[in-house]
């Protein structure tokens, strides 16, 4: 009879005996706890034949998470002032306990944040993953990388270095590019006629508080979205369409356990990868964390070089490749608005690279390269004429796989896509 | 597949290692791209226990009378340095200072202002935001310079405010500068530095000392440097172990998936 039910109820934790299975059932009466799991882990399919590209969307989820974890110790010691916050995070790096480790997995945390974002957008470009039925799950991706980029960004002001310093000022001011309200606005934004100790205490709430719980909200309707969608996989098949008597997709396993023990194996890859950095090297050569930002910020010296972190630079080049300032923003702006509209540019039915025709494989290309480059020349000073017109060269080809998209992807001539996905099986 | 997928997880984890390591080896050289070609590097070792010592001494007995290190106790040498509490109080102690206090200065910022024109600044962690190659050959390219108030000029930092605080160690040297033509202009090029008056150094023990002075900076910009990488190293080792059982977990679960 417990055996019964504890099959009927599905949670293998239930095993030994019927209590554990009646206060499941004691749960299920009050709370769906049982058809959640069975909806989101246990009888959620994906495709079997998922590979590397499939593990970061779960890598970022362990990032959030620990960003979460360690932002909270770090805001036990940290103080944000004008006065205070440059010596309050020495304070954290010397005299509390694992503080430095605390601190150097946030920091390594936030660039590797967008390395495994950046590489999952990458994927969802490849298997088409942003096209109908799933136009909604990357438009909120889209947000999340927004919300992202903003977090990041108040949050690398928090240190009070030169760098977290002179690199607000500079993308604060771009608002003022705005015409009519722009000056206003920057004022506004930094609640003071420059960078203060006002600006460092609203950053700071928006860095703990607003923005967090915003990415917070923003991934649970990105996972909701997707498992009412399904996942896609490297053919870009919709596996819910071939399904047996038992209503489950053929080419589907279960998330847990067969996603979840594969995701386990990546996860503790990239720890390793993620502790080397900790340990080994916290500044990443000055990527990770700028020479420059061990200085405290100074009002009255600005550095002969700014450059945001990199995970900014393809966009700060995009900005400066442009002589005014206005348009300038503009484009940079344009830049990332033209992700969110990317599910109706593209015109090809076939969704995986796998079968899609040259076009299209040349036009990633293309933007993947424009993309490494712009991040490559935005690190580098402006002085340098050649720099600036490679820049242009570089943006020019970034905005032509967006806009050239109807034109390129309706002419495409694509492979037959296979009945069932391309699977080998074990060994 | 399933393999695969390991073998491309281990690859890349590779790749990203090497690219780790390579980055690491190229720091020192970013670090010191600035200011002319009279550059070498460093050399220290944060490991070399010794030479730290050195460092702390040089740096009380030459630096602290003007330059601070805020966020360092002393109390903190003596445990990092090898040191008993009692050995720092008497060797690299000199005010009225306690063991729990951090290395600070007694000359208030507005005189400095007034005396060299901007404050001397805080030493903690220069060797992070400047990098110990750039502040080891900043220490050792004080030349003569007449129209400089302090008498000196520095080739790393042109016009610095700094005197050559080390210049009874060094002796006095001249920069001897060569005309090149390219670009169809005349250049002065910086070619070396001439001895005017010996200091009470040789020249291969003022160099031993600028490298033991700079080994100190570079511990107290990041105390737990050494800590860290030894740590590091056990953390790795643990994951490789957890990854290997996770490994075998997911090849017997996956096994009958076809």
């Amino acid at each position: 009879m417990s055996a019964a039910r504890t099959v009927t109820s599905g949670t293998g934790a239930a095993g030994g005996g019927g209590r554990a299975a009646r206060f499941i059932d004691w749960i299920d009466e009050r709370f769906p706890l049982t058809a959640m799991m069975k909806e989101h882990v246990t009888e959620y399919y994906a495709a079997k034949n998922f590979n590397i590209w499939y593990v970061f969307g779960v890598l970022a989820l362990v990032v959030l998470i620990l960003q979460l974890v360690t932002g909270i110790f770090l805001t036990m010691n940290y103080k944000p002032s004008a006065a205070d916050a440059f010596a309050s995070v020495e304070y954290i790096m010397r005299e509390v306990e694992w503080g430095w480790l605390i601190r150097y997995m946030h920091s390594t945390g936030a660039s590797m944040f967008f390395v495994v974002v950046y590489l999952h957008m990458f994927r969802g470009l490849m298997y088409g993953s942003y096209k109908a039925p799933r136009e909604l799950l990357w438009i909120v991706g889209m947000l999340i990388y927004l919300a992202l980029m903003a977090e990041a960004f108040m949050g690398y002001l928090l240190p009070w270095g030169q760098m977290s310093y002179w690199g607000a000022q500079v993308i604060v001011s771009l608002f003022g590019a705005i015409p009519v309200i722009g000056e206003g606005l920057v004022e506004w934004i930094r609640g003071d006629f420059f960078i203060s100790d006002i600006t460092l205490n609203r950053f700071f709430a928006f860095h703990v508080v607003a923005v967090p719980l915003a990415l917070i909200m923003l991934v649970v309707v990105h996972i909701l979205a997707l498992h009412t969608t399904g996942s896609n996989n490297p053919d870009g098949i919709e596996i819910k369409e071939k399904k047996s008597p038992e209503g489950i997709p053929l080419d589907g396993v279960a998330f847990h356990p067969f996603h979840t023990s594969k995701d386990l194996v990546a996860i503790i890859v990239f720890a390793i990868i993620f502790v080397a950095v900790v340990f080994f090297a916290p500044e990443m050569g000055g990527y990770f964390l700028e020479h420059a930002n061990f200085e405290p910020a100074n009002l009255l010296k600005t550095p002969e070089h700014i450059a945001p972190v990199w995970y900014f630079t393809p966009f700060y080049a995009i900005l400066r490749a442009v002589p005014s300032k206005g348009w300038g923003a503009f484009l940079m702006l344009s830049a990332i608005v033209l992700l969110f509209l990317l599910p109706w540019l593209d015109r090809c039915k076939v969704k995986s690279i796998r079968y899609r025709g040259w076009q299209f494989k040349v036009a990633l290309a293309g933007l993947v390269i424009s993309f490494v480059a712009l991040g490559f020349l935005g690190l580098q000073p402006a002085t340098e004429k050649v720099y600036v017109y490679a820049a242009r060269v570089f943006a020019g080809i970034y905005f032509a796989f967006f806009l050239l998209m109807p034109l390129y992807t309706s002419r495409e001539r694509t492979k037959p896509v296979p009945e069932r996905v391309v699977f080998h099986g074990h060994e | 597949m399933a393999s695969q997928f390991m073998n491309h997880g281990l690859r890349s984890g590779c790749i990203a290692l090497v690219a780790v390591l390579a980055v690491l080896s190229g720091a020192p050289a970013l670090a010191s791209s600035e200011g002319g070609g009279f550059q070498q590097p460093a050399n220290n070792d944060i490991a070399n226990m010794a030479s730290l010592q050195r460092g702390a001494r040089n740096f009380v007995n030459y630096c602290q009378g003007c330059h601070s290190a805020k966020y360092v106790r002393y109390n903190q040498l003596a445990r990092d340095l090898g040191m008993t509490e009692q050995q720092v109080i008497k060797n690299l102690m000199f005010g009225a200072a306690r063991p729990t206090d951090t290395m600070d200065v007694a000359m208030r910022p507005a005189d400095g202002a007034r005396w060299f024109g901007i404050p001397p600044p805080d030493l903690s962690l220069m060797a992070r935001s400047k990098g110990p190659d750039y502040i080891y050959n900043f220490l050792r390219s004080f030349y003569a310079d007449p129209a400089r108030p302090t008498g000196v000029n520095n080739l790393m930092l042109p016009n610095a405010a700094m005197p050559h605080v080390l210049w009874e160690l060094q002796g006095l040297h001249k920069a001897v500068y060569e005309q090149e033509e390219h670009d169809g202009a005349t250049h002065l090029v910086f070619r070396r530095f001439e001895e005017i008056s010996p200091g009470t150094l040789k020249p291969e023990e003022y160099d031993e000392f600028v490298r033991d002075t700079v080994n100190f900076l570079e511990y107290i910009a990041e105390p737990m440097k050494l800590k860290r990488q030894s740590l590091g190293i056990l953390v790795v080792a643990f994951l490789l172990v957890f990854g290997l059982f996770a490994y075998l977990l997911k090849q017997e679960i996956w096994k009958d998936v076809r």
